[in-house]
């Protein structure tokens, strides 16, 4: 006898998920869930959206244009005391500086925080949803959801709508039972489980930076100055990237913002230890 | 720009896939895992886009688990393939089509160990080696050329140091390390990672 006729397991639905969510769009029940919070966020019928979206809106000859917000400098590591996060402020849309104080940390609960880079709208929008799934697991299980599941549940969300013009590259960060987590999700639908991630216009500079200074065993001290100068040079660099250094830890207590910087400051900060040195 | 190899041996295959994960041009991770163990005897290497992999793969993963569950037996590694390649071959007549490319290792009691070579048009084929990504440019000669019947350990990894030896020689992406591993009567063995000694081409 099989396992499965041992344990009375009976699947409903016999169909391969593959062909049914092409048949019923986005109506796939294993997704139904995890889309709970956004059941009313429809997508015309009979329109193939994965075809048009992406010129409709952005192709050379359209009429409509919307230019999505894309700069950004954002990054994240683990070191010995935890997961550092930090990033830029700057929103633009095209060659237009929109805002300099936008909040690219989404915290969303008191364990799990998110990045923003990518469209400001579908990372903020998509983990709000996130957090309530999130809170959601927390009444039924009667504990914390590990980030690992967390970041799992944004990864298959974004997927469902892969090619339909979402864009947003994030960085799930979080304490859970196994301690310190990092990943990174996409809106390809890809998600990364890693050490040091940089994600954004600004990611080659911060690369640069963090390559060449990261250490499991840096202390508090040395990570945030590692951090918050990664995304300084970032911001020299990348004109899409500016404003201030947002700084967050994640601890075994939770996360904490350390700091929040203007790169201004630091410019002058950096360029007086330079010449203190000569 | 990814990389798969698969040699079958005398009784093992071996697989080895680089271990870069790539967006755009920046390598997000160095020590990335692109092979998913079907079942005991059954193991699979994936490439191609991002999110596809790794949707398809678990999709099939957990389906070839599923079927051992109801049924109280496995599927042999000719019947998994199979089943991947007919997956595979609906989905590409859908809408959005999953763009991935597979070697699939399996060792079955009865027929031994067998190599199964499928890409993203769902084109299946039982090889006796198989290179997936730019790397069989440079590397299929070099199977062709060397490749013998029942290769020992010994002998496919000498093989496999040739290509990527001659993969990071020739092509100018750096794949980095690659990660090995065997598919026996006994199930499937890390063999770590291995990386060509840096040379400049001539």
């Amino acid at each position: 006898m099989a396992l499965a006729d041992v344990c009375g397991f009976k699947l409903g639905n016999e169909n391969s998920y593959f062909i049914s969510s092409e048949e019923t769009g986005l109506g796939v029940p294993s997704l139904k869930d995890a889309l709970r919070m956004s059941e009313n966020f429809t997508v015309p019928c009979g329109v193939n959206l994965q075809d048009g979206i992406n010129t409709a809106f952005t192709g050379t000859d359209s009429k409509v244009k919307i230019q999505f917000d894309h700069g950004t400098t954002t990054l994240a590591f683990k070191f010995q005391h935890g997961v550092i996060v930090a990033v830029d402020s700057r929103a633009t849309a095209g060659p237009s500086i929109e805002s300099q104080t936008v909040k690219k940390v989404i915290e969303i609960n008191p364990y799990l925080l998110g990045t923003m880079a990518g469209g400001a709208a579908d990372c903020m929008y998509w983990e709000r949803v996130l957090a309530s799934q999130c809170r959601v697991y927390e009444l039924r299980n009667k504990e914390r959801i590990s980030v690992a599941a967390a970041s799992k549940l944004l990864a298959n969300i974004v997927y469902d709508f892969k090619g339909m013009g979402l864009s947003m590259g994030t960085m799930i960060v979080g304490w859970d039972k196994k301690g310190p987590a990092l990943y990174y999700v996409d809106s390809d639908g890809e998600r990364l489980v890693g050490q040091l991630f940089s994600v954004g216009s600004g990611s080659v500079y911060a690369y640069g930076v963090l390559d060449s200074d990261y250490r499991w065993d840096l202390t508090e001290q040395e990570a945030y100055d590692l951090g918050r100068r990664a995304i300084y040079h970032a911001t020299h660099r990348d004109a899409y990237s500016g404003g201030v250094v947002n700084l967050y830890h994640m601890k075994k207590t939770g996360w904490e913002k350390i700091s929040q910087t203007d790169t201004a400051e630091l410019h002058y900060q950096y360029a007086a230890e330079k010449a203190g040195k000569k | 720009m990814e990389c798969l190899i698969g040699i079958q041996g005398k009784d093992f295959v071996l697989i080895a896939t680089d271990t870069i994960s790539a967006r755009s041009v920046v390598a997000m991770k160095d020590d990335h895992d692109k092979m998913y163990p079907l079942s005991d005897n059954l193991l699979m290497a994936v490439c191609g886009e991002a999110g596809d992999s790794i949707q398809f793969s678990e999709y099939i993963a957990k389906n070839v688990q599923l079927y051992k569950m109801r049924n109280g037996y496995e599927l042999s590694p000719r019947a998994a393939a199979n089943f991947t390649r007919r997956n595979m071959a609906e989905s590409l007549r859908s809408s959005r089509s999953h763009l991935v490319n597979l070697l699939i290792a399996g060792y079955d009691k009865d027929e031994g160990p067998s190599l199964f070579f499928l890409d993203y048009l769902a084109s299946l084929n039982k090889m006796p080696f198989a290179i997936h990504g730019h790397g069989s440019l440079f590397a299929l000669s070099i199977m062709d050329k060397y490749y013998e019947k029942d290769l020992d350990f010994a002998g496919a990894s000498a093989l496999l140091m040739k290509c990527i030896t001659e993969i990071q020689k020739r092509f100018i992406v750096n794949l980095g390390k690659f990660r090995v591993r065997i598919v026996d009567k006994d199930g499937i063995h890390d063999k770590g990672t291995v990386a060509p000694e840096p040379v400049v081409a001539a």
